[in-house]
């Protein structure tokens, strides 16, 4: 591979990524830990039931893990913009998408995958039926993909503000809601009984076009919150 | 150059359209009026009680054309966003920031006038069915560009990102509309069509149709409005604001 090409640029840009991540991986924990204390605290307040509890587990689930990586969001892009990488990102000769895309995959891989390697836990936790562990996965593995591409769009517009968390909830929270209903409402027909995969086949159908159009729309959305 | 093509180029001026505004909304305002009047005497007077539903379906005749107008004030915010994104027109920019809170508002209303007619109809406030949740979806998209609008320091960016966002925002318009048909629970379907004949009764019919008229109206004036004071706003420095307003000078010397 060539130097200076645009694949030795995005390796060079994942590997970058992954080790900063590794050098502070004591806060890469913080989205499951997150997502570990909201499923402990339902049974407290719903009390221990196993019948409710996993009536509502697969939603519950569905809703922490959505929340846990709400919370890591506005980190997307925060350090780059602090350090100035960020604008040689937007200044490089290479596709910025492109690069974005990269770091969206980045996102993706340090707080969507830890959440959805703890969801079996998170399962046993809220006692969710083991035949509709699969498909939670298969979901979450659907959605979550979905929240980080979505998610950076919306990022790229809130970059540079000095307090964004709650705008980026009003802004992310609206655009994922199809997420939620039909990743959970997969879980639900399958705990039920029912045909499941219509749900998965609408996730993957709108993941499909969210890979494709979601990384050129947060590159839009960056230039336009950078001039 | 075509006259038409000349006044479009001229009316994306601020000063022209200033005065052009200007000179609209009075009749704009006075057609809204008289319309919505006629369309309230046919709503509450005209028209028949419903076999079903009794006098309680009237609230049908606020209810369905601020749905309307709630679905039609995001496209038209994002249509214009759309133009001022990509032509930069800083009109464009501004009628769509304009059009957010009239939209919020109106979605509002729906959201409120939905909830006061499912409690004799359906025996319930609110219950989470797919239309109704698209609604409040749609109030949190309003909500997000507006909050997005107003977070950011320099007006232009403000409304290019808002713009922006409102764009991405529209993936959600088709959903609102076809959800009705996907997952039909409580809210009944369809009724009024523009294609083929509408499943309800004439005389109940052209009240709704003349609200919906004056709605739009009010929308568009509404708007005008709005706008003409956000003009004067974004360019409170420049000539024609300061011969226009005079007064203004002498508040800030």
């Amino acid at each position: 591979m060539k130097p200076g090409s645009t694949s030795a640029a995005c390796i060079a840009l994942l590997r970058r990524d992954l080790l900063l991540v590794w050098r502070r991986r004591g806060d890469a924990l913080n989205p499951m830990l997150f997502a570990i204390i909201v499923v402990a605290l339902f049974p407290f307040a719903l009390g221990p039931e196993s019948a409710v509890l996993s009536r509502i587990a697969a939603g519950t689930i569905f809703v922490a893990v959505l929340l846990a990586m709400l919370l890591s969001l506005d980190a997307l892009f925060r350090s780059d913009l602090e350090d100035g990488s960020l604008e040689q990102l937007v200044l490089s000769p290479h596709p910025l998408a492109l690069l974005l895309g990269c770091k969206i995959l980045m996102h993706w891989l340090t707080t969507a995958l830890p959440l959805i390697v703890v969801a079996p836990l998170l399962a046993q936790l809220l006692l969710l039926p083991a035949k509709v562990l699969p498909v939670l996965l298969t979901a979450l593995a659907l959605a979550t993909p979905l929240l980080s591409l979505i998610g950076a769009v919306c990022v790229a517009l809130t970059v540079g503000m000095r307090r964004s968390g709650m705008l980026l909830t009003l802004l992310v929270l609206p655009l994922i809601v199809p997420a939620l209903i039909f990743g959970a409402g997969a879980c639900n027909a399958a705990q039920n009984g029912f045909a499941y995969s219509a749900p998965l086949l609408w996730l993957a159908a709108w993941l499909v076009l969210a890979v494709i159009l979601a990384p050129l729309a947060a590159a839009a959305a960056l230039k336009i919150s950078l001039t | 150059m075509n006259p038409l093509v000349l006044w479009f180029h001229k009316l994306g001026s601020p000063p022209y359209f200033y005065r052009f505004a200007g000179r609209w909304l009075p009749w704009l305002y006075a057609l809204a009026l008289i319309a919505g009047a006629a369309g309230f005497y046919g709503a509450l007077f005209a028209a028949p009680a419903d076999y079903q539903q009794g006098d309680s379906f009237r609230i049908m005749y606020v209810h369905v054309p601020c749905a309307w107008m709630g679905l039609f004030a995001y496209l038209f915010m994002a249509a214009n966003g759309f133009v001022g994104l990509v032509w930069r027109i800083k009109l464009s920019e501004t009628l769509a920031m304009a059009s957010a809170p009239v939209g919020a508002a109106f979605t509002f209303i729906t959201l409120v006038t939905g909830s006061l007619w499912g409690k004799p109809t359906w025996g319930t406030w609110w219950t989470w069915d797919a239309r109704l949740t698209s609604e409040l979806v749609l109030l949190f998209l309003y909500f997000g560009v507006i909050g997005l609008y107003h977070a950011i320091e320099d007006r232009r960016q403000a409304a290019r990102a808002a713009a922006f966002l409102a764009l991405v925002g529209i993936v959600n318009l088709p959903i609102v509309h076809y959800s009705v048909i996907w997952w039909n629970t409580l809210h009944q379907a369809q009724t009024v069509s523009l294609v083929g004949p509408s499943k309800i009764a004439p005389s109940m019919l052209w009240p709704l149709l003349t609200l919906a008229f004056a709605t739009h109206v009010y929308f568009f004036a509404s708007v005008l409005a709005r706008s003409r004071v956000a003009l004067l706003e974004l360019e409170s420095g420049k000539d024609w604001v300061r011969t226009l307003l005079p007064a203004t000078e002498t508040l800030h010397d």
